[in-house]
């Protein structure tokens, strides 16, 4: 499971629940982020292929268009419920938290709560009404699905950012005595956070669907219904990729001022320094940096556009308030920065060819490329969860409340972690397998469909008129 | 401003309860469908109602699980970890329900669609009766103030499970009363007749698990039972006069406003519960509506919300409803 190295490094740092219960928040919402991903910014792809078809009477892509929908309904599903499971899970794992901040970061969940509802209610719609609904009336039915998955993915992010840089709220004795709506809502990280989230969805949305299409040209499906598929995720996703690496520096900027000691973590930066460099990679032990590359200067650069400008690092706090393992933090980071640059050159290449050639890349290795830009952007996607969470403890709520206080008192937690780590293995197993069947269904039609109007029936397709009234 | 917030809480219960419990309750008939021929026609009947809604039905538990922990968080704290066992298990039932109902519509091999159905079927039993302990185990003061530790006896005392059981009942109630009319609107007879047999059925089991819990609660909780037939009297008894209503309206074969009034018993016993312990969130403790960690700020962005879900969330319920009446969403002829 992807979040079995979680496991074990959450184990690693000691406590009591305070391990299983990270590591069973871990695995959730590793787990969920992925269909949240999709339920965000499918729709949009879904609507892309739905309006290119109405408009330009595009027979491929309203095929696609409805194909993807079904598909959509699978993950809307099975992310509804998971999205549940973490709802509950606030309470369940972590009380304290609740206990003490429920009101504040409650308010932009309810704001989300009226999203959720009319994205659930405009999927019953669109996804069930293809049959029925003319054209343009279906379109329009799952427009709603589109926009309140970006909001409601906002109201979620805001809960995030405030946990980050919490602020809107005046703490009198440990009691909340006031809270300041917006500024919870609009706390100073949800500013990058936001479209730092929303762009990522749309990356593993987009590159998610064209992987499936690189696979089948790959394997020599070369038409025009695999060329049209792989367009509608690609073009989105490749777009959308250079702003996201925009949003993604100017994050990182915001985070050397907002949470420098997370910053440290992820840039490797020890004492508080001018002249700090820049560690590409490389195993942070025991004061040590091994097989990382340096580059002199790179990180003062980036924070503050001269080699003199001064880095905080993690010295400026006690032992105590550090991020237990940085090395994690750091090759997170990288591993992100890394992927997202070569979804950038895969996107930088397929506009290169379009503008000169007018055609897609003809080499072997762009679709190879293509098809592992899906698991790319999720693997990029999770990193950048793994460098916002673990870079954010001890503390559960930045500076005020850790993340030990937060955990439940309840023991027992090591029992529901292994029957979450079986049962999501399970659940997503089944999804793939869902997805995978699918996809052989429509290829079957497709051959179906294709059968010459005089050739000789085909047992178990043709019957005789007799029984067809049956 | 607190009181606003309890009834907007309550009336999401409410909606749950008469919507997403529904849900379930089909899923209790699919379970009892018997084999696979025999079961055929309820089943997909059930399975046509649910399709297009269960999803935006289920969104309540999630608004009013927002409601509870912004608003009463020390309360949701205390019940999060008290019940921590019947939640999980609650959670556990929700999981396997929708991920099992929405593979079953995709797999077309008999013994995979046998298997998930089976989990979506058997799940729908075992969510509401986890869910009904956890109102029962709040409702008799079973949930300290400062929980810090599980407890099994809070939500396995007589009331609570007979609160279980009456969830259960309520929900197949409620499923059957609506696949009636479903099946009178599509001219089916005989699943109407079928359906009309489990609603009464179903009210019969309902009415006898609520008087049941009520003699227990006389004898166990004699104060609150004091104020179920005190200020609440007036609604216990719009809950018997409802289904008896419902009873008879079914024998006597007319459909017309069943569904309202079959709702309208089960927020009558949702209602008298929650107006038989106004003020207090959990009872034998001093967490009350306005002391359970909220502040006035939290209270009017809340009632904000709930304006808001007016405004914007009725309307589409509505115009989901109205599709699926008329037949527009889904994929049969």
């Amino acid at each position: 499971m992807r979040a079995s190295g979680m496991v074990l490094l959450a184990a690693a740092q000691g406590g009591t629940q305070v391990v299983p219960a990270r590591a069973q928040m871990a695995a959730t919402l590793g787990f969920h982020i992925i269909l949240a991903c999709f339920g965000i910014a499918l729709p949009s792809i879904v609507l892309l292929a739905e309006f290119i078809g109405l408009r330009r009477h595009n027979e491929t892509a309203l095929l696609l268009a409805r194909r993807w929908s079904q598909a959509m309904g699978v993950l809307i599903a099975v992310g509804a419920v998971t999205g549940t499971v973490l709802s509950f899970e606030l309470g369940l794992l972590w009380p304290g938290l609740m206990r003490q901040y429920g009101s504040v970061l409650g308010v932009p969940f309810g704001v989300e709560g009226l999203f959720f509802f009319l994205e659930a209610i405009f999927a019953g719609i669109y996804l069930w009404g293809w049959r029925r609904l003319p054209g343009w009336a279906h379109w329009w039915s799952g427009v709603p699905i589109a926009v309140s998955g970006i909001f409601g993915a906002m109201a979620v992010i805001a809960v995030n950012s405030w946990m980050n840089t919490p602020g809107g709220f005046t703490e009198v004795d440990g009691q909340i005595t006031s809270v300041n709506v917006w500024q919870v809502f609009f706390s100073r990280s949800a500013i990058y956070e936001m479209p730092h989230m929303i762009l990522a969805a749309y990356m593993v949305a987009g590159f998610g669907v064209a992987s499936v299409y690189a696979v089948g040209i790959l394997r020599g499906r070369r038409d025009r219904y695999h060329y049209t598929g792989f367009a509608l995720g690609f073009v989105p996703a490749a777009v959308l990729t250079p702003f996201q690496i925009f949003v993604g520096d100017t994050a990182a900027r915001a985070i050397a001022h907002d949470q420098p000691v997370k910053f440290a973590a992820m840039e490797y930066v020890a004492r508080t320094s001018r002249q700090v460099p820049e560690w590409l990679g490389g195993a942070y032990v025991n004061g040590h940096i091994y097989a990382g590359i340096k580059i002199p200067y790179m990180d003062s650069l980036l924070v503050g556009f001269g080699p003199g400008t001064k880095v905080i690092g993690w010295d400026s706090v006690p032992p105590a308030d550090r991020p237990p393992v940085v090395w994690l933090i750091h090759l997170a980071f990288d591993v992100m920065v890394g992927l997202g640059s070569l979804l950038l050159l895969v996107g930088l290449w397929a506009a290169w060819t379009w503008w000169r050639r007018r055609r897609w890349p003809r080499p072997r290795v762009f679709w190879a490329l293509g098809a592992v830009s899906g698991l790319a952007a999720v693997v990029a996607m999770e990193c950048g969860w793994v460098v916002t969470e673990e870079g954010r403890q001890p503390w559960v709520v930045y500076g005020l409340q850790t993340t030990a206080q937060a955990a439940t008192t309840n023991g027992g937690i090591l029992t529901s972690l292994s029957i979450v780590v079986v049962g999501y293995g399970v659940l997503g197993a089944a999804t793939i397998a869902i997805l995978l069947m699918l996809s052989r269904r429509w290829r079957r039609d497709d051959r179906d469909d294709a059968s010459v109007p005089y050739g000789p029936p085909r047992a178990g397709v043709d019957r005789p008129a007799s029984h067809v009234e049956s | 401003m607190a009181e606003a917030v309890g009834a907007i809480l309550l009336a999401g219960i409410t909606l749950y309860a008469v919507l997403g419990g529904a849900d379930f309750g089909g899923g209790l008939w699919d379970l009892l469908a018997g084999t696979t021929a025999r079961g055929r026609a309820p089943r997909e009947l059930i399975d046509e109602s649910i399709t297009p809604v269960w999803e935006a039905n289920h969104v309540w538990l999630i608004f009013d699980l927002v409601i509870f922990w912004t608003a009463f968080p020390h309360a949701f704290a205390s019940v999060m970890t008290a019940l921590a066992l019947p939640i999980w298990l609650a959670l556990a039932g929700i999981v396997l329900r929708g991920a099992g109902f929405a593979f079953r519509k995709e797999i077309t091999r008999l013994g995979q669609q046998r298997a998930a159905g089976a989990a979506f079927a058997f799940s729908s039993l075992l969510t509401p009766f986890f869910m009904g302990t956890v109102v029962g185990a709040i409702a008799t003061g079973a949930v300290p103030a400062n929980a810090s530790h599980a407890s099994l006896a809070a939500w396995t005392s007589p009331t609570a499970l007979l609160t279980g059981f009456l969830f259960v009942a309520a929900c197949g109630y409620l499923a059957a009363v609506y696949l009636v009319v479903e099946a009178g609107r599509r001219g089916d007879r005989p699943m109407r007749a079928y359906f009309t047999r489990r609603a009464q059925g179903a009210a019969v089991a309902a009415g006898g698990l609520s008087l049941a819990a009520l003699f227990e609660v006389q004898n166990s909780d004699p104060a609150f039972f004091n104020r179920l037939t005190g200020r609440a009297l007036p609604l216990v008894v719009l809950a018997g006069v409802c289904g008896l209503a419902v009873f008879t309206l079914l024998t006597a074969g007319r459909t017309k406003g069943i569904r309202a009034i079959a709702a309208l018993g089960v927020a009558a016993v949702i209602w008298a519960w929650g107006v038989a312990q106004y003020p207090v969130l959990l009872p034998g403790t001093g967490v009350t509506l306005t002391n359970a960690g909220a502040t006035q700020a939290t209270f009017v962005a809340l009632v904000v919300v709930a304006v808001a879900a007016v405004i914007l969330v009725v309307p589409s319920f509505a115009l989901l409803y109205a599709l699926q009446g008329r037949r527009v969403l889904g994929g049969g002829e």
